[in-house]
């Protein structure tokens, strides 16, 4: 994988927005709601984690380039 | 179905992330190259993911998540059958040409193969239908959303076009690209969940089989007879009309999708483009189709009812409402919106390519600099939002308008395959031919609805009568276009270098090894598509 534009290697964006939007997905669901589990909270966490990949794939990407 | 402040607040974020591409992508935009083709400098998986992005517009999600409730796993005919073959003929056969032409656009093609006359009858029929699509697709969001969640028509409409307007305006085809790409990844984890739970609770594959009727499980057990399937086509129709004629029709003509590969960085990431799509979009059944299914065969048929009539339509949004608790009723209301952006995002961009290359520097301004292209670029891009919103209204107000406009244009597309089939591969096909065949086709596909409309020639359901239409039009034009370049003067070999299959250099390949290879792809993909339809038969 590659970055495409110079200006903007698109895994930045993504990672960052599924990263935001998991742990307000996950924080929510353990905090602010009660259910056999928690669809909220579970589906926050696999976000976060494709979100924290993206973001960590970029950076990599941006340490070799 | 309401929203709370969690749900709010996902999709304010989905928002700012994608307006924020667009002002990052705003400095980049210094040629009307930049703007219009992303300066050609786009990897393979960006441009893949774009091109099934791009495709994939709330229409599609909504509508083949409908049709598997109504016609159950006949509907994968649109994606393995339907699809896959076309996607991987646009990206071996035909990229060599349009990326290798230079062409900017698949009107500009047609000029530097025939002439002006059949570029300007593609490029216009173009333009008009992609901000009609834009339109369309911006009303039935509006009204979707209206259903579900109250939402006004009006405020719909205006705030979803207005940030696809500003993506688009700062950052070019490259900001439309860059969201396409992360409205398909936001578009597959806002539903997933949801055809998971929902098959579930039907029991699985066998649950559903025995709770849908007779017929919904299979592809190609029923097709002997249009009489068999609640479809009623017939498997000549669906091979012949869906699998070949439309198929090849959408997927290796419309400037649309190609679009997506012309930004490809070279040649090999341009023909790779398609067939890295292929492989999700073989996917996208078990997404939309099964869970469309699930629905049919978990609810209650009366939850279905609109004003008194069974709507299949409400099939993915009566999910939304039995599985997702809030939060991740936000995530997929705004995979919803994400689907209905790239939709949109990608007619606008399409359009605004075309009228400035193939019209407006063509027959109004020729001869301009560079810089007053990428400012008319600018100014159709707000013309083609604008457009949208107007096209949106009308069919609000004059629905039937809308859908013979829509009729019509269909009439022009059916054929448009076979002319290209021939300027490609016979280097004989004449532009004359080629415009005579594509008129004829077209006239052909006009006289052909006629006769279905007065009852002269009958099938056993309308979508039996859009496919063989499609194989009428495109047969004429076939056979007309081939009868009219026998008659008329070829041009030159010299002027045909590039353009036609037997004066074209073949890519190589042969520095880069097996695996990295598109052929390669293309045979995997091909083979997963067929066990798919031998598992499913």
């Amino acid at each position: 994988m590659s970055e495409g534009n110079m200006d903007l290697d698109i895994r930045w964006p993504i990672g960052l927005l599924f990263s935001a939007m998991g742990a307000a997905l996950g924080i929510f669901g353990a905090f602010f709601t009660s259910p056999w589990l928690d669809l909220d909270l579970w589906w926050g966490v696999v976000m976060l984690v494709f979100g924290l990949a993206m973001i960590w794939g970029a950076s990599r990407a941006g340490r070799h380039g | 179905m309401h929203l709370s402040w969690i749900d709010y607040l996902i999709i304010a974020l989905y928002c700012a992330f994608v307006l924020g591409v667009g002002f990052k992508l705003k400095k980049s935009m210094r040629t009307s190259t930049d703007f219009f083709l992303s300066g050609r400098k786009i990897p393979a998986w960006i441009t893949g993911l774009a091109f099934i992005s791009a495709n994939l517009g709330a229409l599609e999600v909504m509508g083949m998540a409908a049709n598997g409730a109504k016609y159950g796993m006949l509907t994968c005919h649109f994606y393995w059958v339907g699809a896959i073959p076309a996607m991987l003929f646009v990206g071996l056969a035909m990229m060599p040409f349009y990326y290798g032409s230079k062409a900017r656009s698949v009107p500009e093609y047609l000029r530097l193969r025939f002439d002006e006359k059949t570029r300007a009858l593609n490029a216009i029929t173009f333009a008009v239908m992609t901000v009609l699509a834009s339109g369309i697709n911006l009303y039935a969001m509006a009204l979707l959303f209206k259903l579900m969640l109250g939402w006004s028509i009006h405020a719909t409409i205006l705030l979803s076009a207005i940030v696809v307007l500003i993506y688009t305006f700062l950052g070019g085809l490259t900001s439309s690209i860059y969201n396409e790409v992360l409205q398909f990844f936001l578009i597959v984890l806002g539903i997933l969940p949801l055809a998971v739970l929902s098959v579930a609770e039907a029991g699985g594959w066998s649950g559903m089989a025995a709770r849908l009727p007779a017929g919904f499980m299979h592809m190609w057990t029923n097709l002997g007879s249009a009489n068999a399937n609640p479809m009623g086509v017939d498997w000549f129709q669906v091979v012949a009309g869906l699998g070949f004629v439309l198929s090849f029709g959408y997927w290796c003509t419309d400037f649309l999708v190609v679009q997506r590969a012309l930004a490809a960085r070279d040649m090999n990431a341009a023909q790779k483009t398609p067939l890295i799509a292929a492989v999700p979009k073989m996917f996208i059944p078990f997404l939309v189709i099964i869970p469309g299914m699930a629905a049919w065969a978990v609810l209650p048929h009366a939850s279905f009812l609109l004003q008194g009539k069974v709507d299949y339509n409400m099939a993915l949004p009566l999910l939304l409402a039995r599985y997702y608790p809030a939060g991740m009723l936000g995530v997929g209301i705004t995979a919803l919106l994400a689907s209905f952006m790239s939709g949109m995002a990608g007619n606008v961009t399409a359009f605004n390519t075309v009228w400035t290359y193939d019209i407006y520097s063509s027959y109004i301004r020729p001869g301009q600099n560079d810089e007053h292209y990428l400012w008319m670029g600018k100014v159709a891009t707000v013309a083609g939002v604008l457009i949208s919103i107007g096209t949106a209204y009308m069919t609000l107000h004059f629905n039937n308008i809308m859908d013979y406009l829509q009729l019509i244009f269909s009439f022009v597309n059916a054929p448009l395959f076979a002319t290209f089939l021939l300027g490609m591969f016979w280097k004989r096909t004449t532009a004359n031919g080629a415009f005579g065949g594509l008129a004829a086709g077209t006239v052909a596909a006009g006289l052909h609805y006629f006769a279905t409309v007065h009852g002269w020639i009958t099938y056993r359901s309308d979508m039996a009568g859009n496919f063989s239409r499609a194989i009428f039009a495109w047969t004429v034009c076939f056979v007309l276009t081939l009868l009219i370049s026998l008659f008329t003067k070829p041009r030159t070999e010299s002027e045909l270098q590039g353009l036609v299959y037997s004066l074209t250099e073949k890519p190589k390949y042969r520095h880069l090894g097996i695996l990295h290879r598109p052929a390669t792809l293309a045979v995997v993909v091909l083979v997963i598509c067929a066990v798919l339809d031998v598992v499913f038969q």
